[in-house]
C-alpha cells in the first residue's frame, strides 16, 4: 500500500529520562513467560505510576467518604479532593470553566451521554451526522442508534491511501451542513492526528456542532480546549496513566445547560418532590449517583505526573520512538504498515500485518517473548473494511517504552516469520 | 502457552487447508464469527443418506482456527452426521496435538466445531447444550 522509504522528519528534542520514568512503574519489572515484560499495548490502556496507585490508596485508607453529602470532616476532605481533581484535570486540557468537566466512567459513556441528551433533543428526521471512517465503535454505534430512532442518517469522511483524513472531502461534507460532526483527534489504529482545530472552525462557520473523541489524543499530545473550541470533547482516564472507571466529558456551558439529564437519581438534583424534581447545577446535573471518587483523585494525580513531564516532551519522546520503530519495522520483508509516514501527522501507534501470518498468531508468538501488543479489529471494523483487512497487529508506545524494547519487538517478529516460514 | 502450539502439522493445515472452499449444492450451511478477534468460519455439507457426503469450509482466521477446522472437516467427511455430537473440546485438542490452549485462543480452536455443530444440530433437531454454548 505504501512506498517503503524511511521516515523523513525532523524530530523535536525532549528532556525526559526514560530510565527514571520506568522506576515509577512497578509493573514494568515483572516477567511474562519468563521474559521481561515489553508492554506495547498502551492504546488499549496504559500502565499506572506508583504515585497514582498511592493516591487512590490514600483516599481509601485515610479519608474515604461520600461526596457532597456528609457534614463531617471525612466527607469534606473527600469532596474537596474530588472537586480539586476536576479543577486539575480541567486545567490540564485548558477548559474554560470548571463546571464544564463532567466525570463519567469513560469516553464511551461520554459519547452515549451526548447522543442521549443533546442528540435526542437536537437531531431530527432528515438531519445527518458526519463521522469519519476511522472512528472507534464507541463514536459510531451511539450515533447509529440515534439515527435509527430519530430518522437521521450518517455520512462518513474517507481516508486517503496513506491513512490521512481526506481534508477536501471533509470540508465539502461540512459545508453540506450536518447537524453534528463527530471526529477523533487521533486514530487508535492509524495513529493519524486529525487537524481538528481547522475542522471545528469550518464547522462553526456553517453552524455545525462538533464532538471530538480525545481518547487517544489527551494521553499523548498537548490538548487545549479553549484553543480548539470544540463543543463536546470526551476522553478516558485509563489510557493516560489514570485508573479504569473514570473519564471526562467536556461540554460548552451553554450546551450543557440546555440539555436534559442523562442518568437520574441522587446527587444530580436540587429538590425532589413526589412528582417532580429540579436538577442540580453543572456539572452535578450529569453526575447521578455516587461517582468514582477514588478514580477521579487517581486521574488528577496522573495529570499532575504528565504535567511534570510536560506534554510537549511526552509527544516528542513518543515521536522519537515511533520514528525508530518505523525505520526498523520497514526493513522486515512482507510487512504492511498502515497510517501516515510523516511524523507531523501521527503519533505512537503503529498498526501492521505480516504476509502469511494472521495477526492473532503474531500476538501469541510475541507474547511468548514477553511482548504485549494488540491483535484484532481494534474496535474499528468500518476502518478495517476500508483497509480491506480482517485484522491487524498494533504496537502502541508510551513514556516508559525504550528503543531496546522495540528491538525485542522486531526480533520477535522475525522469529514469528521464521516459525511460519514466510 | 508453549511454542509447540505452532507445530509443523498445524502450520501445514494452515497453509494447505483441507476441504477448503464451497460446495455447489450444499444441504446444510452454517457460519459464525468470533466477536473478539473477527475470525469467521463457514461450513457447508452435502448429505449422502445420513452420512456427510461432502464437506467444505471457508472463512478468515488465524492458524489455530483454520488448522482446527481443517482437521475437523477432514476427519468428519464420510462419517454419519450423528457423530458430530460425539466431538468435544478434548477431541479438538487431541487433533491439534496440544494439551491446553489459553483462554483467549481456545475460542479460535473451537470456532469450527461450533459451526459444524450448528449446521448438524439444526438438521438433527438437536440444540447446543448450555455447556457447549459456554465453551464456544
Ligand atoms: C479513539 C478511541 N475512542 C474511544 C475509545 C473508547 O474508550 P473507552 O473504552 O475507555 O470508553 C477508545 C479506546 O478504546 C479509543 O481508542
Amino acid at each position: 500500500m505504501f512506498h517503503l522509504h524511511k521516515v523523513k522528519t525532523v524530530l523535536k528534542t525532549h528532556s525526559l529520562d526514560t530510565a527514571a520514568i520506568r522506576k515509577d512503574f512497578p509493573i514494568l519489572s515483572r516477567k511474562v513467560q519468563g521474559k521481561p515484560l515489553v508492554y506495547l499495548d498502551n492504546a488499549a490502556t496504559s500502565q499506572k505510576p506508583e504515585e497514582v496507585v498511592q493516591a487512590i490508596q490514600s483516599y481509601y485508607r485515610s479519608y474515604n467518604a461520600n461526596v457532597h453529602r456528609g457534614i463531617h470532616d471525612l466527607s469534606e476532605e473527600a469532596t474537596a479532593a474530588y472537586e480539586s481533581a476536576r479543577e486539575k484535570i480541567g486545567s490540564f486540557i485548558n477548559s474554560k470553566r470548571r463546571e464544564e468537566n463532567i466525570f463519567l466512567r469513560n469516553a464511551t459513556e461520554g459519547i452515549n451521554l451526548i447522543a442521549n441528551t443533546w442528540g435526542k433533543k437536537n437531531i431530527s428526521k432528515g438531519d445527518h451526522i458526519l463521522l469519519t471512517i476511522m472512528e472507534h465503535h464507541s463514536n459510531i454505534v451511539p450515533w447509529q442508534l440515534l439515527a435509527k430512532e430519530n430518522g437521521a442518517t450518517l455520512k462518513f469522511v474517507d481516508i486517503d491511501d496513506e491513512g490521512k483524513l481526506m481534508l477536501d472531502q471533509a470540508e465539502e461534507m461540512i459545508d453540506e451542513g450536518p447537524r453534528l460532526l463527530c471526529i477523533t483527534q487521533m486514530s487508535n489504529v492509524l495513529g493519524t492526528i486529525n487537524p481538528v482545530k481547522e475542522l471545528i472552525a469550518r464547522a462553526h462557520d456553517h453552524g455545525v456542532t462538533v464532538l471530538i473523541d480525545g481518547a487517544q489524543s489527551v494521553p499523548h499530545i498537548p490538548v487545549d480546549l479553549q484553543d480548539l473550541d470544540s463543543d463536546f470533547f470526551v476522553f478516558s482516564g485509563h489510557k493516560m496513566l489514570g485508573p479504569t472507571g473514570v473519564g471526562v466529558v467536556h461540554g460548552k456551558r451553554e450546551l450543557l445547560e440546555e440539555m436534559p439529564p442523562f442518568l437520574t437519581g441522587g446527587n444530580m438534583i436540587k429538590e425532589v418532590h413526589m412528582t417532580e424534581a429540579r436538577w442540580s447545577d453543572l456539572p452535578w446535573k450529569f453526575e447521578a449517583g455516587t461517582p468514582d471518587i477514588g478514580g477521579a483523585i487517581g486521574l488528577a494525580t496522573a495529570v499532575e505526573y504528565l504535567s511534570s513531564l510536560g506534554m510537549k516532551n511526552v509527544c516528542a519522546l513518543e515521536k522519537e520512538l515511533t520514528k525508530y520503530a518505523m525505520d526498523r519495522l520497514i526493513d522486515i520483508p512482507g510487512i504492511h504498515i498502515y497510517g501516515p509516514r510523516d511524523l507531523e501527522n501521527r503519533c505512537g501507534i503503529i498498526a501492521f500485518n505480516i504476509d502469511g501470518i494472521h495477526a492473532h498468531d503474531v500476538s501469541t508468538l510475541l507474547n511468548q517473548d514477553g511482548v504485549a501488543i494488540r491483535a484484532g479489529h481494534h474496535c474499528a471494523m468500518p476502518l478495517m473494511e476500508r483497509l480491506k483487512i480482517p485484522a491487524s497487529v498494533r504496537a502502541s508506545f508510551y513514556i516508559y517504552n525504550t528503543q531496546k524494547e522495540i528491538d525485542v519487538l522486531v526480533e520477535s517478529l522475525i522469529n514469528a516469520k521464521r516459525i511460519f516460514g514466510s | 502457552m508453549s511454542s509447540d502450539l505452532y507445530r509443523e502439522i498445524i502450520l501445514d493445515h494452515y497453509k494447505n487447508p483441507r476441504n477448503y472452499g464451497k460446495l455447489e449444492r450444499p444441504d446444510l450451511t452454517s457460519r459464525e464469527s468470533n466477536p473478539l478477534c473477527g475470525d469467521i468460519v463457514e461450513i457447508q455439507m452435502a448429505l449422502d443418506g445420513n452420512k456427510i457426503g461432502a464437506i467444505r469450509f471457508n472463512g478468515e482466521g488465524c492458524a489455530i482456527s483454520r488448522a482446527a477446522t481443517s482437521m475437523l472437516v477432514e476427519y468428519i467427511e464420510g462419517k454419519p452426521l450423528e457423530e458430530v455430537k460425539e466431538i468435544d473440546k478434548a477431541v479438538i485438542l487431541e487433533m491439534l496435538g496440544v494439551g491446553e490452549i489459553g483462554p483467549s485462543r481456545i475460542k479460535c480452536a473451537l470456532l469450527g466445531l461450533k459451526v459444524l455443530k450448528m449446521a448438524a444440530y439444526a438438521h438433527l433437531g438437536a440444540k447446543l447444550s448450555e455447556e457447549e454454548l459456554r465453551e464456544y
